[in-house]
């Protein structure tokens, strides 16, 4: 190449501090999504080998022996998931709605700040909240104490979606609506509501695979059991303090129960994310 | 409308029974937490001892070890999220973009017990075997180096907090640097910029405060991060400069001593150190959406 040709060279260090930028960011790009990966493949490289059909329907063995499964661990997480939803999503929903319908209400302020907060309050110190209102109170731990403490979780999470989705809406329906003389909480409920039900369903999913996965909240609320528990009064297993109690335990054959769980686990969570996702970009187009 | 008014006041109702709800949240924590607090005052914050046994209890080792695992995360992730979130709004193709944000995203679904469960067989082995070889032998005269080759540490609950907040502080970075309008980053090529003085001077510089407050959230999402730390931190309540050596931070000992807390003074304590937490995590909290709201106001105008 003759020299007239090539760059000076303050341009061909620019461009090569460039380069080297570009590829540090790529690195870092790649260093983010790397642990997925690490997780994900070690999860089912471990977990797989031990998932068997006794996983889902036999309930844990003793300490030392061999075999056994989780199923009492399953049913307890569907349980209180499932209470939680009962709890939480209605007056998420209402409380989302309040705070994007009626801004101009102090009380929708305040309402809006409390959630903000409530999204950050660690999960262990919900934990302690439901210790304190439902577990001595009613004598014991419980699965009901379990469902109320996720359900404190939720909440915030189906509120916010719910708020944010119907900023979104534009505001010609509301209009509409109450131009054909309708009342206001029919245009709310039916019209708004209903305009933007996929995406909040989405808000809800999301709120519910969290849910599924909290551990901390359940350690000292529903606590955990060796056998069948169908009382809500008495304590519950549930799969992630199932998987926690074997994981830090000295037994081999409980850690391949405990790979096999979180297997199970992040399945079921991503199984719901991705449903999630679908439906919110089915409801776009 | 007659139905309106009702339905506007049930509303109103439940609001303000959530608010109370939060209050009552608040107030049950202090209200545990006050024999303890009646015995010790505020030196509970700064007193070292914690011996449930001999009724001595000081939150100050939970308090370090929260903070320093934090902190650490921090320095950790934000280079890596920071980077990620450049990527995905500057460098990427459209093409890849939205699978790759997908994957950083679904690093937020992982529930922490797994992430736990990978730290105790994965992480810890690997620090054991690897990091600490390489930093106690070639560095082992600095005080952050020393300390036993467990695996289980201070260093390992660091490196899982950081995998657990990188999703947050990408998630808010992406949206600050797209809000950067392309105008500038226009006028920035079209004075003959190259890509990374685009990205340097069109995007970082303007979103500074943005970048900011993406990592106090972040830094708040570590703070209260429970089930991870508690299975990889090794609980041992102790002062060290060392990253090596076991650590445990609030949310930890709580997750560890609740259930079994003999005593009331014992659960007592723990209920103080979980309203240390709690007053902690929501000013971390408010103070991230404080710098955020700022921020938004400003490019609006």
């Amino acid at each position: 190449m003759s020299d007239t040709l090539r760059l000076p060279r303050i341009q061909r260090r620019r461009h090569f501090k460039s380069m080297v930028a570009n590829g540090i960011i790529m690195i870092f790009a790649g260093m983010a999504i790397l642990p997925l990966i690490m997780v994900f493949s070690y999860i089912t490289s471990s977990g797989l080998p031990s998932l068997n059909l006794d996983f889902f329907v036999k309930l844990p063995a003793p300490a030392g022996e061999t075999g056994g499964g989780m199923a009492n661990a399953i049913a307890g997480s569907v349980l209180m998931v499932v209470m939680s939803g009962v709890m939480a999503i209605p007056p998420g929903l209402l409380c989302g709605l309040y705070i994007a319908e009626f801004p101009r209400q102090k009380l929708a302020g305040a309402l809006r700040f409390v959630i903000d907060l409530m999204t950050g309050v660690p999960s262990i110190v919900i934990g302690l909240f439901a210790y304190a209102t439902l577990v001595v109170p009613l004598g014991g731990f419980n699965a009901f104490a379990g469902s109320a403490a996720l359900a404190i979780i939720m909440l915030p999470v189906v509120s916010r979606t719910t708020e944010e989705i119907l900023r979104l809406i534009p505001s010609q329906l509301r209009e509409a609506g109450l131009a054909l003389g309708l009342p206001r909480w029919k245009v709310l409920l039916r019209l708004i509501m209903r305009a933007g039900r996929s995406a909040i369903a989405t808000g809800v999913f999301l709120a519910i695979a969290r849910a599924s996965g909290e551990t901390a909240p359940l350690l000292f609320t529903s606590f955990n059991n060796q056998y069948w528990s169908s009382s809500l009064s008495e304590p519950v297993a549930s799969l992630p303090v199932q998987i926690y109690t074997y994981a830090i335990s000295p037994y081999e054959e409980w850690h391949r129960l405990a790979w096999a769980g979180s297997l199970v686990l992040v399945s079921v969570v991503f199984t719901i994310n991705l449903m999630s996702r679908v439906l919110l970009k089915r409801s776009s187009n | 409308m007659r139905s309106d008014r009702v339905f506007n006041l049930i509303l109103r109702s439940l609001a303000v029974a959530i608010i109370a709800g939060f209050l009552g949240l608040t107030w049950f924590l202090w209200k545990s937490a006050l024999p303890t607090l009646k015995v010790a005052g505020a030196g509970f914050v700064w007193s070292q001892a914690w011996d449930p046994v001999a009724n001595e209890f000081g939150a100050l080792p939970f308090l370090w070890g929260t903070v320093v695992s934090s902190l650490l995360a921090l320095c950790f992730s934000a280079p890596v999220s920071i980077g990620a979130a450049l990527f995905l709004t500057d460098i990427a193709s459209k093409k890849i973009r939205s699978p790759i944000a997908f994957l950083i995203e679904m690093l937020a679904a992982i529930p922490s017990v797994v992430y736990g469960i990978w730290g105790i067989f994965v992480l810890a082995p690997f620090v054991r075997e690897y990091i600490h070889p390489m930093l106690n032998g070639h560095l082992g005269f600095l005080p952050f180096f020393v300390g036993p080759p467990f695996g289980l540490g201070m260093l390992t609950a660091a490196m899982v907090l950081a995998v657990m907040i990188t999703p947050t502080i990408t998630s808010v970075c992406r949206e600050v640097f797209r809000s950067v309008p392309d105008p500038l980053r226009e006028a920035a090529i079209g004075l003959g910029a190259t890509r990374w003085e685009t990205i340097r001077l069109a995007v970082l510089k303007t979103s500074i405060s943005g970048i900011f407050a993406a990592m106090i959230l972040g830094l708040g999402r570590a703070l209260g991060e429970t089930m991870a730390v508690t299975m990889v931190i090794g609980n041992r309540p102790e002062i060290s400069l060392s990253l090596f050596k076991p650590a445990a931070t609030m949310a930890s000992v709580i997750a560890n001593e609740y259930a079994e807390a003999q005593g009331d003074s014992h659960m007592s304590a723990l209920a103080a150190i979980g309203l240390v937490l709690l007053l902690v995590s929501s000013i971390v909290n408010i103070a991230a959406r404080w710098i955020i709201k700022r921020t938004e106001s400003k490019t609006h105008v």
